[in-house]
């Protein structure tokens, strides 16, 4: 049958294009004008061309922050991803054990993030949190307020145990939509566990997949409440990631036009990095 | 109305080629669609991939010259320009 070439659909999304244009490409022409400009008030503003781009790319501090909040978010993928998928695999396929699952997932993903931070920050105590103490008391010197080390892997953990839920219940939504013909084929040709994951499960996974890896990419690489509140950023600047270093230079010191620059600059990673994603898990399906 | 958008010439200049630039591509798509090809690029593209793409580079070009070197932006657009012809024909 040939397909008829009608494009008037299109005007169903002239909608939502509305939206965009108010909620992010407005916005963003803004920070676009602020990025060129030193901006001291709303009737103050001087042209200053790309000096605010030359100045943030060559900032030293800035080049830390930035490598911080790649190794953090390479972290989390690399520990959020193959957990969620092994909770998953793990969890019962039905009745009232998958509910009881379920609920128990979801709860970390239902608490604000100011609260997870506050939480931990309890937790990890050495002399009042339940996970401070433990550890001090077995003999690991633990105190995430003055060690890097350990400000990192509480900020961490702290990470894998508000998301990796996420991760696990997009893998758990993929792995209950695969038919039990599948299984039964399997079956049939006597395929061991390891073969069942590789070519029945994991290419089964990938839709869900794409959309765990950017969501977990793009919010950890915009990371901000959580380690705010519970390291502040330290100590000294070990735990300061991007979007606080953005908002100590935007808010913090009201400095506009150079916030501007950087988050430009920023926004481009993002695009990249999430396109290369995008690109990387789905081309290989494109043509099937 | 627009004021606290804080408008300047070379950024309005900046958007209406963007601008310019997409009604020409959807210009160009309706009177002569385009088919997805493999050209030097690692990937089978369409028009509007090679678009992206090549915006995309663009803007790393001029950030690399911008906080590598000392030289003239005009040098990174005038790369940048010839990138995107290049991307889009044989990409």
């Amino acid at each position: 049958m040939r397909k008829v070439p009608n494009n008037r659909a299109w005007w169903l999304v002239l909608p939502v294009f509305i939206l965009v244009a108010f909620s992010a490409l407005i916005p963003l022409m803004t920070v676009v004008n602020y990025s060129v400009q030193d901006i001291f008030g709303p009737n103050a503003a001087y042209f200053v061309g790309t000096d605010w781009f030359r100045e943030v790319l060559r900032n030293e501090s800035l080049q830390a922050s930035l490598g911080r909040q790649v190794v953090f978010s390479a972290a989390v993928l690399l520990i959020e991803i193959p957990l969620g998928i092994g909770i998953a695999l793990l969890m019962p396929t039905g009745g009232k054990r998958a509910s009881l699952c379920l609920i128990l997932l979801a709860i970390p993903l239902l608490i604000p993030w100011n609260v997870v931070g506050t939480i931990w920050q309890i937790f990890g105590r050495g002399d009042i949190g339940l996970f401070g103490r433990f550890l001090n008391e077995i003999g690991i010197n633990y105190n995430y307020t003055a060690d890097p080390v350990d400000a990192w892997f509480t900020v961490l953990l702290m990470d894998v145990w508000h998301w990796t839920p996420l991760v696990a219940l997009l893998c758990y939504s993929g792995l209950r939509a695969i038919p039990q013909a599948f299984y039964q084929a399997a079956e049939i040709d006597r395929a061991s566990r390891w073969a069942v994951f590789r070519y029945i499960q994991l290419p089964r996974l990938k839709s869900v997949l794409v959309i765990a890896v950017l969501l977990r990419f793009m919010d950890s690489f915009m990371i901000y409440t959580e380690p705010f509140v519970l390291t502040g950023g330290g100590p000294g600047s070990s735990t300061t990631f991007l979007s606080q270093t953005l908002t100590t230079m935007a808010v913090g010191q009201f400095d506009i036009g150079r916030a501007a620059a950087f988050s430009l600059v920023y926004f481009l990673i993002v695009l990249l990095v999430s396109w290369l994603f995008f690109t990387a898990i789905t081309y290989p399906d494109r043509d099937k | 109305m627009i004021a606290w958008m804080q408008w300047t010439l070379p950024t309005a200049i900046f958007f209406a080629t963007i601008a310019a630039i997409l009604l020409v591509m959807t210009v160009f798509e309706v009177v002569k669609p385009c088919v997805e090809r493999k050209g030097f690029l690692p990937i089978a593209t369409t028009r509007g991939d090679r678009l992206f793409i090549g915006l995309l580079s663009s803007a790393y070009i001029h950030l690399l010259f911008l906080g590598l070197t000392e030289a003239s932006l005009w040098i990174a657009l005038a790369i940048s320009v010839v990138w995107l012809g290049v991307l889009l024909r044989w990409g």
